[in-house]
């Protein structure tokens, strides 16, 4: 058996088996060795047991998407085997203990004794560092790396447990050097071009990376899949950089919480699932009438209701969108990549501070759970501009001016007051029901649109200017639409990537005169086809779904774009 | 006292166009043992925020000239939280009706007491609910008809004062409308305290509730003397549980406690251009590698 160029690992078992503890050491593992690596999950809602899956993929350049198809697999136990069952290709070869597979399961598969080589090193909890010693082994790598990760990670548990993982991973090496010979499992590797300290990002780090360069002082929040990730990465660091975490007791008083955060001057920030942000939907009108800055991280999953708590959809943009009555301003941001999601969030506060509206930056558990590769030069900080004023005693937080948006004051800086009101208000914040001044300030609330439209990130173009055809995209499926691409090789298909939503950028129209527009998004109906239609006037000419809870794979967006705009 | 009778040289005072309350509301001797409790407090008006819900009481910041965020129904203690957590160093006062906190933001009630933030909560029961025309409220004695509970409210009422004090609540006190310079005093031991302090507050509605009238409530209350233990959490929890004899004065106090804010280390927020350092930055993302 003979693969090149794109190797796709695959580790199936159940979940708290470790598969996830063996996919992080391995990828880490092999960036040492100077390989371009990705890696995501998917995994069923629960603590113990089910069947979950972790690829890794080692290509000839960096990637961002996930395949369906599994070169190596290694799976702990029948049910994984049945799990990835669909996946298994002619080239596909399993590593499993025998003694875990039904009778007719194991002529197709490798015996790998992973629990004896463990025992042999001292106990079955050295399991992994024997899976990942027999993965180096089948790949013909060199062990050094791995026992230098092994050290690092253990050695605050002393000599003794490096030195017996060390031993399982020698055992696990071992085998996997004679496995690969006797079955003549024949890898070539991509070059290994990439610099062994490059960065290895999920899209949540990304996020919160890029909610520490933004300053945010204040983070309330309800735990949801499979948004509880940044509020984690958050609370780890909250005490060393300033933000003050706080476990609301539901999604109402988080955003709420945020808003009078936000209201005392506190850059703030809520993050949720879709269901969870449901329940903020009168927090983002309130968000509105008090014009108070806002981000909201939506991660995204399938609905509708509890839906598939832990699988990915882009869903939520429709939600996202019209959430909270009344007309008012607000901007939707969809980072791509980890990269993106680190510019994005810091683009987030500024924005919502700048104009006084709340930003939403919208992912999905497939954006938040993927893992990639990044280079320094990739990471942007964005300059940190707070826009409190102090106050006079005069101070009016509603005040009247050219560009709709108030001088915000905060409580307890400077000589004024400063009245924030859910009601109608007047310049000064208290209620009214007087008409015309209801008229003013809608106008003033809803008169930011056009700077916010201005201002917008305009979609990235990837590929020719001159191709017939154009992918549109937003969010998470950046990643695979651009493999897709690159594999196609056709000239006469370009694609469009949205990293900002809502507003869309002015010059929009002119992107799509002329082209054949094929908008692809990982929901049911094509949301963003139907924003793009209202906002331009434009149709797309094909939707390219998916909302079966899985990421697009590049095989099935490579099938679907090779037959053009017709099929 | 009248309604919008001036105090002299209050601070707190706003020269007020329209007071959106009914003539006789209860909701205007609230304000005044407020606004004198503020004063006498010592509060500088623009360390103070008082964070409302929605409903009549729910204005009361609106006739206070001090910082306000009047919020959504049920809402003022999520959004009162933000703002301690945001700026520990700002006096905070909660402040709204029973429909809003004990009906719509029940939960809140719960689990502000719980983290025991330093934020005095003042709550105006009028056991109905005014703004929208005299429903039940979750304080409404079983019984009393209305629109919507024709047949008589069937729900048992929710006691406040008892709940509070079996999550904890280190200050919880009632006080009663019509008693302007007991409530003042009230509030002031309130505003002194450090940690979570919960007033329920009696309140007349002179529109909607014919069976809780001044004189209802006058007849049914009684002030606790100096012989009441106010460190007695047993001793408290059951005069709350009395409702043939309702007491008013402070049940409760625990001194000492450490506030929430204390507790996650909340600092004033900074509202200048403070950048991460670039080495700490470095750190975090070096530890990606």
């Amino acid at each position: 058996m003979l693969h090149q160029d794109d190797i796709s690992l695959v580790f199936g078992g159940a979940a708290g088996q470790g598969i996830q503890t063996i996919a992080d050491a391995l990828v880490t593992v092999l960036k040492n060795n100077g390989y371009a690596v990705f890696s995501c999950q998917e995994f069923m809602s629960r603590v113990r047991g089910g069947s979950n899956s972790s690829q890794i993929r080692i290509t000839s350049e960096r990637r961002n998407a996930y395949v369906r198809k599994i070169d190596l697999l290694f799976v702990l136990d029948a049910e994984a085997l049945d799990h990835l069952r669909w996946r298994i290709g002619e080239g596909t070869t399993i590593f499993a203990e025998h003694d875990q597979l039904g009778e007719e399961d194991r002529g197709r598969v490798i015996d790998t004794p992973l629990k004896e080589f463990a025992q042999k090193a001292g106990h079955p909890v050295y399991t992994n560092s024997v899976a990942v010693g027999a993965v180096l082994g089948v790949l013909g790598l060199g062990l050094e790396e791995f026992n230098d990760y092994l050290s690092r990670e253990f050695e605050s548990k002393g000599e003794e447990v490096v030195g017996r993982n060390h031993d399982a991973a020698r055992l696990g090496y071992e085998f996997g050097v004679k496995s690969a010979r006797e079955h003549h499992i024949d890898i070539t590797l991509p070059t290994a071009a990439e610099d062994p300290a490059s960065l290895l990002l999920d899209g949540t780090s990304g996020l919160g990376i890029g909610a520490l360069m933004a300053g945010c002082g204040v983070v309330s929040s309800y735990p949801m899949s499979p948004s509880t990730g940044l509020l984690t990465f958050l609370a780890a660091r909250g005490r060393r950089f300033g933000i003050v975490v706080d476990q609301a007791e539901d999604e109402i008083a988080a955003v709420n919480a945020a808003l009078g955060a936000s209201y005392a001057g506190a850059r703030s920030l809520v993050t949720t699932s879709g269901g969870g942000f449901a329940l903020m939907s009168e927090g983002v009108s309130l968000a509105g009438v008090t014009e108070l800055p806002l981000v909201i991280h939506i991660g995204q999953r399938p609905g509708p209701a509890t839906g598939l708590p832990t699988r990915t959809e882009q869903g939520d943009l429709n939600l996202a969108l019209h959430a909270g009555h009344g007309d008012f301003c607000r901007v939707l941001l969809a980072p791509g990549t980890p990269a993106q999601a680190i510019k994005l969030m810091q683009r987030a506060f500024d924005i919502a501070e700048s104009y006084q509206v709340p930003v939403f930056v919208l992912t999905d558990q497939f954006m938040l759970d993927s893992v990639s590769m990044l280079g320094d030069e990739e990471i942007v900080r964005l300059p940190l501009q707070r826009r409190v004023v102090k106050t006079g005693s005069d101070y009016e937080r509603y005040r009247f001016t050219d560009d709709g948006i108030s001088p915000r004051g905060v409580p307890g800086y400077g000589e004024g007051i400063v009245k924030v009101d859910s009601h109608e208000h007047d310049e000064s914040g208290h209620l009214t029901e007087n008409f015309t001044i209801r008229r003013k300030m809608v106008g003033k609330r809803l008169q930011r649109l056009g700077s916010l439209e201005q201002e917008a990130v305009p979609p990235e173009r990837i590929g020719s200017d001159d191709a017939a055809a154009l992918v549109v995209c937003w969010g998470s499926t950046r990643g695979v639409v651009e493999e897709a691409l690159d594999i196609l090789q056709d000239d006469n298909i370009a694609a469009l990537h949205f990293s900002q939503v809502f507003p869309l950028h002015t010059g929009l129209g002119g992107m799509l005169e002329g082209k054949q527009v094929i908008v692809l998004e990982n929901n049911a109906t094509g949301q963003f086809a139907d924003l793009l239609h209202a906002v331009t006037g434009r149709q797309a000419d094909r939707r390219i779904l998916k909302a079966t809870g899985e990421p697009f794979a590049v095989e099935e967006v490579v099938e679907a774009l090779k037959g053009g705009v017709a099929s | 006292m009248k309604e919008g009778k001036k105090q002299t040289a209050n601070p707190f005072d706003m020269p007020q166009k329209k007071m959106g309350w009914c003539p006789g509301c209860g909701n205007y001797r609230i304000l005044d043992a407020l606004k004198g409790a503020l004063h006498e407090s010592g509060i500088d008006r623009r360390e103070l925020v008082i964070v409302s819900g929605i409903g009549q009481a729910a204005k009361t910041p609106q006739y206070v000239n001090a910082n306000m965020f009047n919020g959504l129904h049920g809402r003022a203690l999520p959004a009162a939280l933000g703002v301690k957590l945001a700026r520990p160093d700002l006096v905070v006062v909660a402040e709204s009706g029973d429909g809003c906190m004990y009906g719509e933001g029940g939960n809140h009630f719960l689990h502000a007491i719980r983290r025991n933030a330093d934020i005095t909560v003042i709550v105006h029961n009028n056991m109905v609910y005014g703004l929208t025309k005299g429903q039940a409220s979750p304080t409404s004695m079983v019984g009393m008809t209305t629109p919507v509970q024709v047949e008589g409210v069937m729900l048992e009422p929710f006691n406040p004062l008892a709940v509070a004090l079996s999550l904890g609540a280190p200050f919880v006190a009632r006080a009663s409308a019509g008693d302007g310079d007991q409530t003042k005093d009230i509030f002031k031991q309130a505003l002194a305290f450090k940690g979570v302090s919960v007033v329920d507050v009696f309140q007349p509605c002179v529109v909607f509730n014919k069976l809780n009238t001044y004189k209802w409530f006058s007849e049914h209350t009684f002030y606790l003397d100096s012989s009441h233990d106010v460190t007695d959490r047993t001793q408290a929890i059951r005069i709350s549980l009395d409702s043939e004899r309702l007491a008013l004065g402070v049940l409760y106090r625990h001194e000492g406690r450490e506030t929430y804010e204390e507790l996650l280390g909340a600092e004033p927020a900074a509202l200048g251009e403070q950048r991460l350092a670039d080495d700490e930055l470095q750190e975090v993302i070096n530890s990606f590698r």
